[in-house]
């Protein structure tokens, strides 16, 4: 028997992930514009897209959609910036331990914990029912918080403190430090933190369901397409996600450093 | 002054913490009583929500059903995605940044994009049953590969290439090379690119929920189809899993500190 050698080159290796990428990655999205564009005959057709842009209650949702996210992230970055901020250079001797406790929570289950917000929200509200915007902008906020804090502080970490201490022996006072130093050096850490909560908290449709929300955002449009059966305007409502993610994307781009790592693959 | 701007510091940083982790332990300390709502009244403690989690044949299934799926889909996605990181860190450049891009696509899609597009492809298009489990696996391995590949592609880039062609000059075949020299070197990159693809799988709902067999659920699914109904067993069940998954992830990252520490000082001396 004729002995078996294995022959490749290294770079053959990425064979069956770019196999894998490009049945399971490219091909639905090229699906989904398939699908945006025909009818249940496979026909080729404008109505989903005049569907969507000609109905109040889809652009509606798609305001609404962007208001809740900016709010959030404006919320969160609020919350965020001054968190990382301090933690990352007030001096704290077990400064990485404390940042554990910030993250962790990102590793319990998310349903888990807006089970445990709602418990409390209703506590405090009685019936919660009663302030969807406010409940939402809660629930996103608390889930979405530590994927702001995360890039955030890496972007601090990395900061000179030589550049400061010299713009402050040039005479700038702290104020100006702070607006002329540390900010600008801070933008590629608040922008990959928008498009960690931005993006999320357009489409994650389920904290809304589970604070007994009857508000719709775009992800809530995907889901009720998806129990309806409809895949064609489902296709459409993902087909302009899309578009608002490549933009999204296309922006952040321009800010953000090179070897910087969005915040989910820090850790 | 320095004094007051170190206590405003201290007092920001515990605010934020107590409202992190308010909710988690509020429903702790009711998980290890009789009530039946936050707030309701309190007879006593028991342990009753901790033992029907595990006597519960429908919620045991779910957490087993939930950790096998994220351990297969991470085995799966992290052989994948080493061996494409390290085929692609040594592809030309084209070819490269192909995959990169390719690559880059489900880390910053939206999740239900992610999820409802995998299933209009696999399900709806080809025909793939839901019940065969395929579409779920193929969904998650989606999900957690390209994190996988971006974990291993900074060790790669340290790699110094001349041990790879020193090992192919004292006799070592390519294939040999590869395993004993260069593999080795990438374990730390593939060890928490495989931790990050089984902590993204358990956190999943969107895909799960597209792609998943009726009669299967995983924790996500299983909360939010509960705290829709009004079974207060099961919800007050749920509150004991919290709990529980609360103090592994506290376990862990106390075990994971206290090793790096260690190394630190073996490291020192």
């Amino acid at each position: 028997m004729k002995k078996f050698r294995l022959r490749f080159s290294r770079s053959q290796l990425c064979l069956p992930y770019a196999v894998f990428l490009a049945l399971f990655v490219i091909a639905p999205l090229l699906v989904i514009v398939y699908y945006a564009f025909t009818n249940g005959q496979g026909k080729f057709t404008f109505n989903n897209f005049t569907n969507f842009f000609s109905n109040t209650n889809t652009i509606g949702t798609l305001l609404y959609s962007f208001f809740l996210s900016v709010t959030t992230t404006l919320i969160c970055l609020v919350i965020a910036y001054p968190t990382a901020y301090i933690l990352a250079r007030s001096g704290f001797k077990k400064q990485y331990v404390l940042l554990m406790l910030f993250i962790m929570p990102m590793w319990i289950n998310f349903t888990l914990r807006i089970t445990a917000l709602k418990e409390v929200l209703s506590l405090l509200e009685g019936n919660i029912s009663r302030y969807p915007f406010l409940n939402s902008v809660i629930g996103m906020t608390y889930d979405f918080l530590p994927f702001m804090i995360l890039p955030l502080y890496t972007s601090f970490l990395k900061l000179d403190k030589n550049l400061l201490e010299a713009a402050s022996d040039l005479g700038a006072n702290k104020f100006t430090v702070f607006l002329q130093v540390t900010l600008p050096l801070s933008v590629p850490g608040i922008v990959s933190g928008i498009t960690m909560v931005l993006l999320p908290s357009m489409t994650n449709y389920v904290v809304l369901d589970m604070l007994y929300n009857k508000t719709f955002i775009m992800g809530s449009l995907i889901g009720s397409y998806f129990s309806a059966y409809d895949w064609h305007n489902g296709s459409m409502i993902s087909l302009v996600l899309l578009v608002i993610i490549f933009i999204v994307t296309l922006v952040t781009n321009r800010f953000s450093d090179k070897d910087d790592n969005s915040g989910r693959t820090v850790l | 002054m320095k004094i007051t701007k170190k206590a405003f510091g201290c007092v920001w940083l515990a605010l934020v913490l107590v409202l992190t982790y308010l909710p988690i332990f509020i429903i702790a300390v009711y998980s290890f009583t009789d009530a039946k709502m936050v707030g309701g009244n309190i007879n006593g403690g028991s342990f009753n929500n901790y033992t029907n989690l595990f006597k519960n044949e429908e919620l045991r299934d779910m957490i087993i059903g939930t950790v096998l799926l994220a351990v297969g889909s991470a085995l799966i996605a992290t052989v994948l995605a080493t061996l494409g990181a390290i085929g692609s860190h040594y592809s030309k450049r084209i070819p490269k940044t192909i995959i990169n891009t390719a690559n880059q696509v489900p880390v910053v899609n939206a999740d239900v994009v992610t999820g409802f597009s995998a299933c209009v492809l696999l399900i709806i298009l080809l025909g793939i049953g839901k019940d065969t489990y395929v579409p779920l696996v193929i969904g998650h391995v989606v999900l957690c590969a390209p994190f996988v590949y971006l974990s291993i592609i900074p060790k790669l880039k340290q790699l110094d290439n001349n041990l790879y062609e020193a090992a192919l000059d004292l006799g070592a075949t390519p294939a040999q090379a590869l395993f004993k020299v260069v593999l080795p070197q990438l374990i730390p990159g593939i060890l928490s690119g495989f931790m990050l693809a089984v902590t993204l799988s358990l956190d999943d709902y969107f895909i799960t929920t597209y792609t998943k067999p009726s009669t299967f659920n995983t924790i996500s699914t299983y909360v939010v189809n509960a705290t829709k109904g009004s079974q207060t067993e099961i919800k007050t069940a749920l509150w004991a899993l919290s709990t529980l998954i609360f103090l592994l992830v506290l376990a862990i990252v106390v075990v994971m500190n206290v090793l790096s520490v260690k190394r630190k000082e073996k490291i020192k001396k």
